[in-house]
């Protein structure tokens, strides 16, 4: 249903806005395709910077390992403690073995993280670390972790799961603590239900 | 709608009743149902908070479960910001802009109408899913606050499809608005109106389209990304599939933050004709308020981060942040001196706009001088994300959004209806709201800063005596919104005092040069600008 209003007066002043409606509707595109160049970006700046605390040698731990060994700076230590989260839509249980470690930048050590499945069924799970401070994590070596693979639990099934790793003597001297933490994620994305 | 209401309808070629408003391209019309609109979601927002309030009023869960609770506090901020304030700077845009710059409409009038139909059902998507919740079909409206936090936002219900698609209308309604007025002001300006002779008002609104059509298509995007994760498996801020989480607080204020900027530039823009109005003065320093209205534009885009300092960031970046966050104050600080020496050595009086004029000033200074302290890295570590954050962002949406545009209302209502409200109901508004909105909100700064956290419905009671007293100022401010609310309605139905065309004997400007109210259509021959 259409009514007519009536059209507007011509102004003798006013040239057509069209020209500049589609530039604006181009800024209007930028800025969108602004939003979603953000998304590499972004990516790119954490890892330049460290800035979400993701470390390097994720999937990668043959990387970390082939490189020489540091020497290990006596002078001082570092503590660390570790942390765990089952994100939502896995029926697991996780609890770090050692809480907390005092060790010196340059060590080789080892913890282990005991994770139980209590569901009746097989689950593969996936370990995604997070290092706090952001900073700390570029120094944060892990040799071996069993965020590097998927885990396959059987139903029932607990199992102590290590991690190897070194924090880099190149570390800044200001950086007294560092927490690690995993978050546990079902690999099986579970169909949303009506909620 | 309020079919009936509007006196300047008597021309012929339009249709009457419902269809005239569906159908209208007559940018007073647009301009009223814009104002309609956020007047009627300022009260359901309005009675959101209320709710509550009453449940913050002691420690302990009395009146509702904490699910319910976390709906109302952000449905509530996501219907102040684009269903109140938002519309009602748009509204004073299509009413002013083309009274103000001489144009016979809005350069693109059947946008116009579209942008703000989009609206309603906008407001619809926001507040539905309280009702299906009611009768049991899915969890309630968006639950995480109205800034959509992932991993939260990815997690919680169906109330965050409904609030994503509302963004999208109401983004598109934003966007088609700014363009519009964009177009106006670049096209239609009368002959002899250059940039520099043009209405701070409408400077402010010029700024405030460019960064709505700059910052909007980023929240468009960041909602988008959030659907696809919720939905179709991506992993934009999953961290199970690489993704990251903060990624989304970084999209979402790039935007938010000059979304402040957008809410406030509108009042900003009007707040000097205001004050030059009743000192019966001419605007001081309008080319510094116009270069401060850019400054404070450009510097919006790139200081998002300090909403997010406690994340975790560089210390560089935290720095970067602070510094730029702070140099904003100067650009502003320009702003308040200019709005005071226009007062200065004037022959003042305080008709009801202008009272709402000073009180935006000194409660608005507020929120400047607290907003300093929350852009100190080391200081915000200890504020984020409790009350003294809540009660300065309310310093500076109500003290400075709600209390400007009843700046805007009460000097422009004469012009709009051609009647005089009541002053005596208006300076008992200004009074009620001044005097309760400090008894809201200044018992939250201290609630904040003895650590109080923000969006939790119970809390220690150590707190308790502060936010009884911040409810019942709550209630008393809810209230009194309702004489704002009877002064519009009796100047809507032709009651009172009739307005001459200058309504106000200090106030200068195009629009003061047309009868009260101005016929339907105006400037059909542009005015010359000397």
């Amino acid at each position: 249903m259409t009514v007519e209003t009536p059209p507007l007066p011509p102004s003798p002043a006013s040239p057509s806005p069209r020209r500049l409606v589609v530039r604006l509707l181009l800024v209007v595109a930028a800025s969108f395709a602004f939003g979603w160049a953000m998304v590499p970006f972004y990516d790119v700046l954490c890892k330049v910077t460290g800035l979400n605390g993701k470390t390097p040698g994720f999937q990668a731990g043959g990387v970390a390992a082939a490189e020489p060994p540091s020497a290990i700076d006596w002078t001082r230590t570092v503590t660390v403690e570790f942390t765990g989260t089952i994100m939502p839509g896995l029926p697991w249980d996780m609890r770090p073995l050692t809480t907390s470690l005092d060790l010196h930048p340059g060590e080789l050590q080892q913890v282990k993280y005991l994770v139980r499945n209590t569901s009746d069924r097989p689950i593969v799970g996936q370990a995604i670390p997070s290092v706090s401070p952001g900073q700390a994590a570029q120094y944060f070596h892990k040799l071996d972790c069993f965020c590097f693979r998927q885990q396959t639990l059987a139903p029932g099934e607990s199992r102590e799961m290590p991690l190897t790793f070194i924090i880099k003597p190149e570390i800044d001297r200001d950086i007294r603590q560092i927490t690690l933490s995993y978050a546990f994620y079902n690999t099986e994305e579970p169909r949303r239900e009506a909620r | 709608m309020e079919a009936t209401t509007h006196p300047a309808v008597r021309h012929a070629a339009h249709p009457t009743g419902l269809l005239r408003w569906l159908t209208t391209t007559n940018h007073k019309d647009i301009g009223t149902l814009y104002l309609s609109f956020s007047l009627i979601m300022f009260f359901v927002g309005g009675a959101m908070i209320l709710a509550v309030r009453a449940e913050l009023f002691q420690p302990g869960l009395q009146l509702m479960q904490p699910e319910l609770f976390n709906q109302l506090i952000g449905v509530h901020a996501l219907v102040m910001i684009f269903a109140a304030l938002m519309p009602a700077a748009t509204g004073f845009a299509n009413w002013m802009i083309p009274l103000m710059i001489g144009a016979p409409d809005m350069a693109l009038p059947r946008l116009n109408n579209w942008g703000f139909w989009l609206l309603p059902p906008a407001a619809l998507l926001l507040t539905l899913p309280f009702v299906l919740a009611f009768f049991g079909v899915g969890s309630g409206a968006i639950d995480t606050g109205w800034t959509f936090y992932a991993p939260l936002s990815i997690q919680a219900g169906m109330g965050i499809d409904f609030a994503i698609f509302a963004v999208h209308l109401l983004g598109i309604s934003s966007i088609m608005g700014s363009i519009n007025i964009i177009a106006t002001i670049f096209n239609l300006r009368a002959p002899g109106m250059t940039l520099m002779k043009m209405p701070l008002f409408v400077w402010g609104w010029l700024i405030t389209a460019f960064l709505l059509i700059a910052t909007i298509p980023v929240l468009a995007g960041a909602v988008t990304m959030l659907l696809t994760d919720r939905h179709f498996g991506t992993h934009f801020f999953k961290a199970a599939g690489g993704g990251d989480p903060i990624l989304f607080q970084h999209l979402f204020w790039f935007f938010g933050h000059p979304e402040v900027y957008i809410l406030l530039l509108p009042v900003w823009g009007l707040m000097p004709h205001v004050v030059s109005a009743f000192s019966r003065k001419p605007i001081y320093g309008y080319k510094a308020q116009v270069w401060s209205f850019v400054a404070i534009g450009i510097l919006s885009v790139i200081v998002w981060a300090h909403h997010f300092f406690t994340a975790g960031m560089p210390v560089p970046a935290l720095i970067y942040f602070m510094f730029s966050t702070m140099s904003i104050s100067l650009p502003l600080a320009v702003l308040f001196f200019c709005w005071i020496a226009t007062m200065w050595r004037g022959s003042m009086s305080f008709e009801t706009p202008m009272l709402f004029a000073t009180g935006f000033i000194v409660l608005f200074g507020m929120a400047g001088l607290t907003g300093l302290v929350l852009a100190d890295v080391a200081a915000d570590a200890q504020y984020h994300h409790s009350y003294f954050v809540v009660a300065h962002f309310h310093y500076a949406l109500f003290a400075g959004g709600i209390m400007g545009v009843m700046t805007g209302v009460y000097y422009w209502l004469p012009k709009w209806t051609g009647r005089m409200y009541s002053e005596t109901v208006g300076k008992w508004h200004f009074w009620l709201t001044v005097v309760s909105f400090n008894l809201t909100f200044m018992p939250q700064f201290f609630l904040g800063l003895a650590g109080m956290p923000r969006r939790i419905p119970d809390y220690a009671l150590q707190f308790a005596e502060f936010n009884a007293i911040s409810t019942v100022g709550a209630f008393i401010l809810g209230f009194s919104q309702l004489l704002f609310a009877w002064n519009v309605i009796q100047c809507l139905r032709g009651n009172g005092q009739r307005a001459p065309a200058r309504a106000w004997e200090g106030a200068r400007g195009l629009e003061w040069e047309l009868p009260s109210p101005p016929p339907h259509h105006t400037w059909e021959t542009q005015p010359d600008v000397k």
